[in-house]
């Protein structure tokens, strides 16, 4: 069915944004920068420029407890609009301007038919490698250290 | 539909746009009658004249309702402009609004549908924005009121023709009232609830 068809596309449009956006926020600036330099970038304008704002953070005592404001935290947005029509969004936290500004150009360019291949290829492909090998390395390191704690039993047991 | 990637751009520089709209602004309300610039340029719906979205951009936000008149609710891309830009709420309640943005000021309604204030808070009142279609040349009107040294001298074809008529509530009401921003394309003039029309040319 076309409906259906479309509405999975969609879904696999959302979902390649969102796997987009994980990697983008979590590397560093430089990096983003170093990759998109290999790519020709799309002629585009800021439709809101970058800027910096607060987010209440919440948490939870454990999984089932009452939700409590845990404190608030800064965060930058942008939003970048290629020539072609395409809006793409960038928040992250901290407040790098520059930072949430390539995060909404790669998400436009995510979007976009020709761009797409060629960002995923060139900057999300080998920036999440990187952070894959970023955290098993941490994890390898963390592992090293690990003691394994047992209990001896005494008395009545 | 206009989607997002159809609106027009906000101001390029944030913080000393939004702070050169506010002193033109400041101005206008301090010494009413008088011509005011809006410098910086922004993006703006077809709609919409250069002042009133400089206007809307800097003094706008989460807390302040807007009502648009029938001719602004009508054009596609202005509310969703003001909602991306300011994510000010669009009410269709005149009178709990901060902020009317008019664009047809010929069908003003009654200026009791809008918000007068409180006694205890005054500035809880609308604040309209009429854009004219001229403010340098028209049939001449002598403001007087604090903020003006004698006699202020406006030409300017207002609509709706009974504007200052209208604008005469204010005496009574004091301190409650009606402050009016004329735009025409950059230029504003505010006409605040202190002023009063001493002559008409």
């Amino acid at each position: 069915m076309a409906g259906s068809e479309t509405l999975a596309d969609e879904g696999g449009a959302q979902a390649r944004r969102k796997a987009a956006m994980a990697v983008l926020a979590h590397s560093a600036t430089a990096e983003i920068t170093g990759h998109l330099a290999e790519l020709a970038l799309p002629a585009h304008e800021n439709l809101r420029e970058p800027e910096n704002g607060l987010v209440m953070v919440r948490g939870r005592v454990g999984g089932d407890g009452a939700p409590f404001n845990l404190g608030e935290a800064t965060v930058s947005r942008a939003a970048v609009r290629l020539s072609s029509g395409e809006v793409g969004f960038g928040y992250t936290l901290g407040r790098d301007h520059e930072k949430a500004r390539l995060i909404a150009l790669c998400d436009a360019m995510v979007q976009s038919a020709e761009l797409s291949g060629a960002i995923e290829a060139k900057v999300v492909a080998p920036l999440r490698a990187a952070l894959i090998e970023q955290r098993n390395r941490k994890a390898a390191e963390t592992a090293a250290t690990r003691v394994d704690f047992y209990t001896l039993v005494r008395g009545e047991g | 539909m206009t989607t997002v990637a159809e609106l027009p751009a906000g101001f390029a520089d944030k913080v000393l746009s939004a702070q050169s709209t506010f002193r033109s602004v400041m101005d206008a309300m301090a010494r009413p009658g008088s011509i005011q610039r809006i410098a910086p340029a922004a993006g703006t719906p077809p709609a919409m004249m250069q002042g009133t979205a400089a206007i809307a951009l800097t003094l706008f936000d989460h807390d302040t309702p807007i009502w648009l008149d029938s001719k602004l609710s009508a054009a596609p891309d202005v509310g969703r402009w003001l909602k991306f830009h300011t994510s000010a709420p669009v009410v269709a309640d005149s009178s709990i609004s901060s902020f009317a943005l008019v664009g047809d000021p010929q069908n003003l309604p009654a200026l009791d549908r809008f918000a007068f204030g409180s006694s205890e808070y005054p500035d809880r009142s609308t604040t309209l924005i009429l854009q004219v279609e001229s403010l340098t040349d028209g049939p001449a009107l002598e403001l007087q009121g604090p903020g003006i040294d004698g006699t202020a001298v406006l030409r300017a074809f207002i609509q709706p023709r009974d504007l200052f008529d209208r604008l005469s509530i204010n005496t009574a009401l004091f301190p409650r009232g009606i402050d009016v921003v004329l735009v025409h394309d950059d230029c504003i003039v505010a006409i605040p609830r202190t002023t009063r029309l001493v002559r008409r040319g």
